[in-house]
């Protein structure tokens, strides 16, 4: 399959007056064209400074790319320069943003946003800007799209204000589009609105999606494959099938454990006691050895090997190692 | 529209007449007369003179002959200098000043907003303590300190510049520096701050994430947004340009109204007190009220009118 984005050993830190803070330590994943890539983890796990390094939107000072190869098109966009980039941003490389209250610009008419990007990037009459405007206002789903590009964005409800931002970031059709956390700030009702969004653009528009969030039930949804993060690592990768119904990693499985769930009868949820791991020092060994229910002496010391299930199901704990095996026995699959 | 425009002008009305009347009451409660320092008048001179100016009929009486005076904008001849009328005055003067203010709240908002501009632009660093520095001491330094620091320097010492009076552009480099440095740190600390703050909202980001380029995001995004409580203050800052002409007025000896203005409460005259003191309050109240429209065309979510409800 034709990879659309290769990122290798990413290293992204922030110089802080604490220290360094090594926000993302040596993370490894590529998106295959059309398909949809959930990273989860939670808050502060590194997935939306790996998003924005994407970008290249990553503040710097302070943020710095230490180390690693984020590969699109065959050019390292970790190399690129900030013209290089902004050729990219917007056309070939879109981002939605968590809050759709505060990702639109109060001032602006929303027609203005939404055709600025399209005149920005490629030479359209105003006529032909605003005729592709309001058919991605369309396809977004926003009623009386020609009204509505002349109004201002207090004029919106949450939920159709992130419908705009998604119609401002497909507005070039982008081959690659990162959603940072696209439904967290909206109600129940409109994130499932947004999410069949989501798969109606997709299988319109072809596009590749990079899915950042914290909710299960929202990768239930829409994702085809997943990559769990913790403490700035991508700790397990695989189809959502292989996560949801084979999770490897104790940590991949303390989440699915927090997730509620009504087709079971026992209800009770089950938190991962404890906090992640300080990033300023991060441990050598496996991150989440000091919440793990199953940590060994080893974890704490070294850090795991990369562990292979299938072609697509990777894993970096020590308990897939042929010796803790041993040991553990087949307990350890099962909680 | 219309109607906020009207509501506001009643406003404006109403605000104006409260100040005419605390000035006609704060101006008779000062001890002294308009004649008191002139010695030798015999009295039958001086009562002449009261007739003259209506200043023998009760104070209720010369009120309402003052009102009448407000509402026609005719003061009369002034006190002090009997060859012209209030109106003279004002007609001379206000040019003058209004020269001054205007060119100095010019001056103060583009180079406040461009100082404020580049030093959130290059926050923490040393264009921005630069900035930061001139904008502390600007706000520090009263303006007649700064004026005569200024006459001291270049017009003394260097002798690059005249000292007073205003008549040519060479004048006015030195009573507009004087009187623009204070609102123009003012400005520039407020530009800096709302900036910053702007620069980090999220439809920054997402204007970056478009592939905008930094010049369209500063001035398409962010400037607009920074502008609004800059916009707020100018009413303030109007009022501080124009009492500051009052006292560079008298530094710089220009013959402007603030001239009139002082000197006329210091002799007690009486017809120019009321004429200057009207004519300042009804232009910082209309001035006052541009800024209002201003800050409705700047930010669409504030109406200026209600709409009425069905």
């Amino acid at each position: 399959m034709d990879k659309v984005l290769d990122v290798k050993n990413l290293h992204i830190s922030f110089t802080t007056y604490g220290g360094e803070v090594k926000a993302v330590r040596g993370v490894t994943f590529h998106l295959n064209k059309g398909e949809t890539l959930a990273i989860v983890g939670e808050s502060g796990c590194g997935k939306s400074v790996t998003s924005s390094s994407i970008m290249g939107l990553i503040p710097s000072p302070p943020g710095k790319i230490v180390n690693g190869s984020i590969m699109y098109k065959g050019k390292d966009l970790t190399k690129a320069t900030d013209k290089e980039m902004r050729k990219i941003r917007g056309v070939d490389i879109s981002m939605i943003f968590q809050d759709p209250m505060t990702a639109l610009n109060p001032t602006l008419t929303v027609g203005t946003q939404l055709v600025e990007g399209l005149k920005h990037h490629k030479t359209l009459s105003n006529n032909e800007a605003r005729k592709q405007a309001i058919a991605m206002m369309h396809l977004v789903g926003i009623p009386n799209p020609e009204e509505r590009m002349k109004q201002y964005p207090h004029q919106f409800s949450g939920g159709m204000r992130q419908r705009i931002v998604i119609a401002i970031a497909l507005i070039c059709e982008p081959e690659l589009l990162i959603a940072d956390e696209p439904t967290t700030a909206l109600d129940v009702t409109i994130q499932a609105q947004i999410l069949d969004l989501f798969g109606r653009i997709q299988e319109q528009l072809g596009v590749s999606i990079i899915l950042i969030t914290h909710d299960l039930g929202v990768v239930a949804k829409i994702a085809d494959r997943i990559a769990v993060m913790y403490a700035g690592k991508i700790i397990e990768t695989g189809t959502k099938r292989e996560i949801f119904y084979h999770a490897q990693h104790p940590y991949t499985k303390g989440l699915l454990h927090s997730v509620p769930r009504l087709d079971l009868k026992e209800a009770k949820l089950i938190p991962i006691d404890g906090t992640p791991p300080d990033l300023f020092s991060p441990p050598i060994g496996c991150p989440f050895t000091a919440r793990c229910p199953y940590a060994m002496e080893v974890c704490d010391k070294v850090y795991p090997t990369h562990s292979k299930i299938s072609d697509s199901h990777h894993v970096e704990c020590w308990l897939q190692d042929d010796r803790a095996k041993l040991v553990a026995g087949s307990t350890v699959t099962s909680k | 529209m219309l109607r906020y425009i009207l509501k506001r002008f009643t406003i404006m009305a109403v605000t104006l007449f409260i100040i005419v009347t605390l000035t006609f009451i704060l101006m008779h409660s000062i001890p002294g007369s308009p004649f008191n320092q002139e010695r030798g008048t015999n009295e039958a001179v001086q009562a002449n003179l009261e007739e003259f100016y209506n200043l023998d009929e009760p104070l209720y009486v010369q009120y309402f002959i003052y009102l009448k005076a407000v509402a026609t904008f005719d003061f009369g001849p002034s006190i002090k200098q009997p060859t012209a009328t209030v109106n003279d005055l004002l007609g001379r003067g206000f040019p003058v000043s209004l020269e001054l203010g205007l060119v100095s709240i010019i001056i103060a908002v583009i180079s406040g907003i461009l100082l404020g501009i580049i030093a959130a632009l290059r926050h923490n660093e040393i264009i921005d303590y630069i900035a930061m520095t001139i904008a502390v001491l600007g706000i520090s330094i009263p303006n007649f300190i700064l004026a005569t620091q200024l006459i001291q320097t270049f017009a003394v010492n260097l002798k690059i510049l005249p000292a007073a009076t205003w008549s040519s552009p060479m004048h006015m480099i030195l009573p507009t520096i004087a009187l623009a440095t204070g609102p123009m740190a003012i400005i520039a600390r407020l530009t800096r701050s709302t900036m910053l703050e702007v620069l980090t909202q999220d439809y920054i980001k997402m204007a970056r994430a478009k592939g905008l380029s930094p010049a369209k995001i500063v001035f398409k995004h962010a400037l607009r947004n920074a502008l609004m409580p800059v916009v707020t203050i100018l009413g303030t800052l109007l009022a501080g340009i124009l009492t500051g002409t009052f006292v560079l007025e008298q530094i710089f000896a220009i013959p402007g109204m603030g001239k009139y203005f002082v000197e006329s409460i210091n002799t007690r005259d009486y017809p120019v007190i009321m004429g200057t003191t009207v004519f300042y309050s009804a232009f910082l109240i209309f001035m006052l009220f541009l800024v209002d429209i201003v800050y409705g065309l700047l930010d669409p979510r504030i109406k200026l009118h209600q709409k009425e409800v069905k």
